[in-house]
């Protein structure tokens, strides 16, 4: 006979000012089942918990309905308080008198009536409750971080100082990230490389942490504390163990005219090559695409030149599965390009650049050795035009959203030029200005102030090439948008922040949830930032939306200590509400008939198929099982079983109907 | 229930005529510019596309008339660069469009514009009548109206010489229908 | 092929020549023309301008009357009429119910089913026959000049691309002429402007024409009659106003394709522009 007790809370005016929480548990106390009904001001307050818990010892309570708030505000509250008192948290429920009630409708006898409705139920609900116990998982303590940007190195290295191991995945031949390509950062204006590579050289020289560079995730299995993860190792073509960096192989490969990715577009490279000086590893890798011997069968000049003979023509690509406990995402951005820009030429002017490419040219390890050089003709520009807001918070181009970053570097480009150009004129055509960080507006105003960059507010219609210029066809809103024409030798646009190429496929394979403009998600924008909603899988930086180096650091120490904090145990405990197929004695095992409809309807990849053996091995049949370390007890998987075989532990079918019986 | 629903602009103002009309919210615009920075007749206009919707935002009525009474609206040439450009999508010859049918409406019309709305009423003067456009009787129509009497008169003769000149109107033949048709539309006033 | 026909009022007096050569070439290429019955009017600018109502139902009359013929396609060559009725047709076909008050302003039934299609379509369409009957290729230097209203709005028109358009480039490279580099393909000449501000397109027009000039064209090529007459009829006042003499021809993208095909000047209209188009004589089929 159960004895259970209803904890009626006003709180505060929230729930008192339109129920009578008084009535309320005067009508409870009516309710068979029940032998201890009150109410109280604030439930949830350290009084109001420990009268929960002296009624729970002097009735002898064996069920508690809290009357109260949202479940997903305070239910692990009274659920602790309950267990304080010696009854299993699990015997322990919520009733919303907040949300379903109070605050949908007018004070009354009606919405009176409601609240003990609303209580009914829950009490014949936990008449059927059983106590649960918290599923523990094993941890396997090592992390993976996915991309080796600023953000991942970041991530890698706090992970690796907290005494784990980790492996840190990336796609292109060196660790660096974006931030590699830099030329100097706001708001200091130091040098980008010079700052960034003794991290990197920190990253590829730790004990804990293992580079797999030039490597892709190409699947990930399993679940949290107890991923399976298999990498694609491109293959460099290249014998890693023997290779030392010396660079002979780059010097005389015939093959120089590549298009250069990590200058953007703007300079050439080699067919084997490594993408900057300060690459880590230090190893080059061969452009199969591009290589002459692999075109033509002709050539191999590196090998010959090799003094180490470590190169490899005919090495595969190599797949490696991993056991790993929990990912990072931190696979950073990509910028739109000039060729997005209808009214700007559709990218055919050399001379209209993209904010990566001035960073290259800005650069001294560039193409043109940090000389202020337009692409077309290596001449100096003498009036640069730069342009904020490029394809950001633009609707019609489709990208709503603003891309952060931008009004700063256009700044510090306009500072560098000048800087470089003293005689030069440097115009940025800007919207608004949102310097929001620390030392940022000042910096902005530097620009203008001290290195005279001339700010107008207004946006740019169009650019077309005459007379070996390019005529920028803006127009200045503080003057009443009177057009403003000018003569430019180059114009550096500062294209929107958008997601990585294949964002949308990696999320898929770690089937973490992404935005419609492919940035991964986080488990709540406010209060989860480096979370995802699978467990396990964390974000860092730019890969969930537009962000600076600052902020990307921190973010990144963010999800490093939510993994030290996951790695802190050596089990993982899981709440148990999940979903259990029956299994019962031979010779019926269990009334799932093994049909696996469950399999596809779980979105959580969480039903595995167990087979059930005779003594002598000889397989009887294939059941469902669902693993509780990864069901999210949605109970998709009950609903779709045709056998009913399937139930959700703490919201079972008897629970349930119940509760429905009740109303 | 959506964060807009409870508001309702004043049912006097331009711009909640102009959503009205043309569903075109006003509220998009962010003031850009660059609507203005290709218009091809920004620098002969007073008030720029760009500060006309500016004008009509604010929801007051002497910015309202301040708008009405512009030449701009006259000189918009209804090329839609500008609402090919916006980022927003906000349609601006749209806009245009409504704004000179109540600037007309209202009698507000600016001075220089007057020679400008001559011409299309002398052009669907002639449409009225004769079902397709008479070139000479719009030509004739509008310098009674403008009074500008001496505007081309070296052209006529050499158009003539040319063969590109009708000296008689194109009637179609349901002129009755065409009366009808202006009588539903732009007659009901 | 068989296609409706809606020359538009320009085509009847001072664009003759469109109309003339448009003809011309769609009969050397087996085309047949049905000029939509009794067809009124688009409205132009002027419509738009003053009237939403009118606007639409002048429009919806000539596709009604098209609808009546049992026409499914109406070729309008003059841009401005074919953005008027693409137009009406895209706003009747969002908003059905303005049908009842449209149908009762024509006088007549209105179903919305006929495809609005401009110049440029049409002799895309039939570029391998052009190919084919390219007897007199027009070895020229040309800048094509599409205006506002045949690639604008976009939304609307659907045609090409809004900027740097492609199609009648295109069109002319097949006919042998070379189309220069130049950047005011779709800038306004001035449009309606014409007779009430004769200043505004003498600029807009006259910096068209410099600047083709100065891309080395020998003619600017056009599909529509009112930047025609804007760069045509008005080369006086543009001349006035740029205090030079540019002899440089504007002809209509039909007359272009009229003499590749090696078709009779005369019969193109080309004697009938302002500005004299001095290779007629020597292009085309007497060459």
């Amino acid at each position: 006979m159960s004895r259970i007790g209803v904890f009626t809370c006003h709180c505060g005016e929230n729930i008192g000012a339109t129920v009578d929480c008084a009535k309320v548990a005067e009508m409870c106390r009516a309710i068979p089942g029940v032998v201890h009904s009150v109410d109280y001001k604030y439930m949830c307050s350290d009084p109001g918990q420990r009268m929960m818990q002296e009624a729970i010892r002097e009735h002898q309570l064996d069920g508690v309905v809290v009357a109260a708030c949202s479940p997903r505000m305070h239910e692990p509250t009274f659920r602790r308080a309950v267990s304080g008192a010696g009854i299993n948290p699990y015997m322990c429920e919520m009733a919303n008198l907040r949300e379903h009630c109070s605050w949908v409708h007018e004070k009354g006898e009606a919405t009176t009536n409601k609240a003990a409705d609303l209580i009914r139920v829950l009490v014949e609900k936990v008449k059927h409750n059983e106590p649960l116990h918290p599923i523990k998982v094993p941890v396997t303590r090592t992390a993976m971080v996915i991309g080796g940007g600023v953000g991942g190195i970041q991530v890698a290295l706090d992970i690796a100082n907290g005494g784990h191991k980790v492996v840190l995945v990336e796609k292109s031949p060196s660790i660096g990230g974006h931030m590699s390509q830099l030329s100097e950062t706001f708001p200091t204006l130091d040098c980008s490389q010079c700052i960034l590579t003794p991290r990197m050289v920190e990253a590829a020289q730790h004990p804990n942490i293992t580079l797999m560079t030039y490597s892709e995730v190409e699947k990930v299995d399993g679940f949290i504390g107890n991923f399976k993860v298999t990498v694609r190792k491109k293959a460099r073509k290249l014998d890693e163990k023997l290779c030392t960096g010396c660079g002979l192989c780059i010097q005389k490969c015939p093959n120089k005219k590549i298009s250069d990715e990590f200058n953007e577009g703007l300079g050439t490279r080699t067919a084997i090559y490594v993408p900057f000086p300060q690459a880590v590893p230090n190893k080059p890798v061969i452009d199969m695409k591009n290589c002459t011997f692999y075109k033509t069968g002709k050539c191999k000049v590196c090998e010959k030149m090799c003094p180490t003979g470590a190169i490899r023509f005919e090495q595969e690509d190599e797949l490696v599965t991993l056991d790993i406990g929990a990912i990072v995402l931190a696979t950073g951005f990509k910028l739109m390009k000039t060729d997005a820009f209808p009214e700007y030429g559709y990218g055919k002017h050399k001379d209209i650049i993209d904010g990566m490419q001035f960073e290259r040219l800005a650069s001294a390890s560039g193409p043109t050795s940090g000389v202020m050089k337009r692409p077309s003709d290596g001449k100096e520009p003498k009036t640069v035009v730069f342009i904020a807001c490029s394809g950001s918070r633009d609707r019609a181009k489709g990208v709503p959203y603003c891309s952060k970053i931008c009004c700063m570097y256009t700044a510090k480009h306009a500072m560098l030029y000048k800087h470089k150009v003293h005689s030069g004129k440097a115009y940025v055509f800007y919207m608004d200005i949102r310097a929001a960080g620390k030392d940022y507006d000042e910096f902005v105003r530097r620009a203008i102030e001290e290195d005279e960059v001339k700010y107008i507010r207004g946006r740019v219609s169009r650019i077309y090439e005459e007379d070996g210029k390019l005529i920028v066809m803006g127009a200045d809103t503080l003057m009443g948008g009177e057009p403003v024409v000018i003569k430019a030798d180059m114009v550096v646009l500062a294209t929107a922040v958008q997601s990585n190429d294949r964002s949308e496929e990696l999320a898929q394979t770690l089937h973490v949830s992404y935005d419609s403009y492919g940035f991964f998600a986080e488990a709540h924008p406010k209060l989860r930032p480096v979370e995802t909603n699978t467990a396990g899988i964390f974000l860092a930086g730019a890969c969930q939306a537009p962000r600076d180096i600052p902020e990307t650091v921190a973010q990144a120490s963010g999800a490093a200590a939510k993994v030290v904090g996951l790695f802190s145990n050596e089990e993982l405990t899981r709440e148990p509400i999940v979903a259990v197929v029956n299994r019962q004695a031979a010779p019926v095992y269990s009334t799932c008939t093994g049909c696996f409809l469950c399999q596809g309807a779980c979105p959580y990849q969480a039903i595995e198929q167990e087979e059930i053996k005779a003594r002598d091995g000889q397989i009887l049949m294939t059941l469902a099982r669902i693993n509780p370390g990864l069901c999210q007890g949605c109970g998709t998987c009950v609903a779709t079983c045709r056998t009913k075989a399937i139930d959700l532990q703490g919201f079972s079918n008897e629970q349930l109907y119940a509760e429905l019986m009740t109303l | 229930m959506s964060s807009g629903t409870h508001h309702h602009e004043h049912a006097d103002t331009l711009a909640w005529r102009v959503r009205q009309a043309t569903g075109v919210k006003l509220a998009h615009c962010y003031q850009c510019g660059k609507c203005a920075a290709g218009c091809p007749v920004a620098t002969e206009m007073d008030t720029t596309s760009c500060q006309v919707l500016r004008l009509l935002q604010y929801g007051l009525p002497e910015y309202d008339e301040r708008v009405l009474r512009s030449e701009s609206i006259w000189l918009c040439l209804a090329c839609e660069t500008c609402s090919t450009r916006c980022p927003q999508e906000v349609e601006i010859p749209k806009v245009m469009d409504f704004v000179r049918g109540e600037a007309l409406r209202l009698n507000l019309v600016h001075p220089r514009g007057k020679d400008i709305l001559a011409f299309h009423r002398a052009f669907l003067d002639s449409i009225e009548y004769t079902g397709r456009l008479y070139e000479m009787g719009l030509v004739a129509d509008y310098k009674v109206r403008s009074r500008h009497f001496l505007k081309d008169v070296l052209l006529a003769p050499k158009m003539y010489v040319k063969g590109k000149l009708g000296l008689l109107p194109h009637l179609i033949r349901n002129r009755r229908g065409m009366k009808q048709l202006f009588k539903h539309t732009i007659g009901k006033g | 092929m068989r296609i409706g026909y809606y020359p538009g009022c320009s085509l009847l007096g001072s664009s003759r020549e469109f109309d003339e050569s448009a003809r011309t070439v769609l009969e050397a290429l087996d085309v047949e023309l049905v000029e939509v019955p009794d067809w009124n009017c688009c409205g132009a600018s002027s419509a738009h301008i003053l009237n939403h109502e009118l606007s639409l139902a002048l429009p919806a009359r000539i596709l009604a009357l098209a609808e009546q013929a049992g026409l499914t396609e109406v070729l309008a060559p003059c841009a401005a009429c074919s953005n008027r009725l693409l137009s009406a047709q895209q706003h009747l076909e969002q908003h059905r119910e303005l049908w009842a008050g449209v149908q009762e302003a024509i006088g007549l039934p209105y179903k919305g089913t006929v495809k609005v299609v401009n110049i440029l379509e049409v002799l895309d369409r039939l570029k391998e026959h052009i190919a084919v009957k390219t007897t007199a290729p027009f070895t020229k230097k040309v800048a094509s000049y599409y205006g506002c209203l045949l690639v604008r709005p976009p939304r609307i028109v659907n045609f090409d691309r809004p900027e740097d358009p492609q199609s009648m480039d295109r069109l002319l490279q097949a006919v042998g002429a070379i189309p220069v580099e130049w950047p005011f393909k779709t800038e306004c000449c001035g449009a309606a402007f014409s007779v009430t501000r004769t200043d505004l397109v003498a600029r807009l027009s006259g910096k068209l024409v410099q600047d083709a000039v100065k891309r080395g064209a020998d003619a600017i090529v056009v599909a529509c009659p009112m930047c025609h007459s804007n760069l045509d009829l008005r080369r006086a006042e543009i001349n006035e106003h740029l205090q030079e003499e540019y002899t440089i021809p504007a002809m209509f993208i039909t007359q272009v394709v009229g003499l590749a095909l090696g078709l009779d000047p005369k019969a193109l209209g080309l004697h009938r522009h302002m500005v004299p188009v001095e290779f007629a004589e020597t292009a085309g089929a007497l060459s």
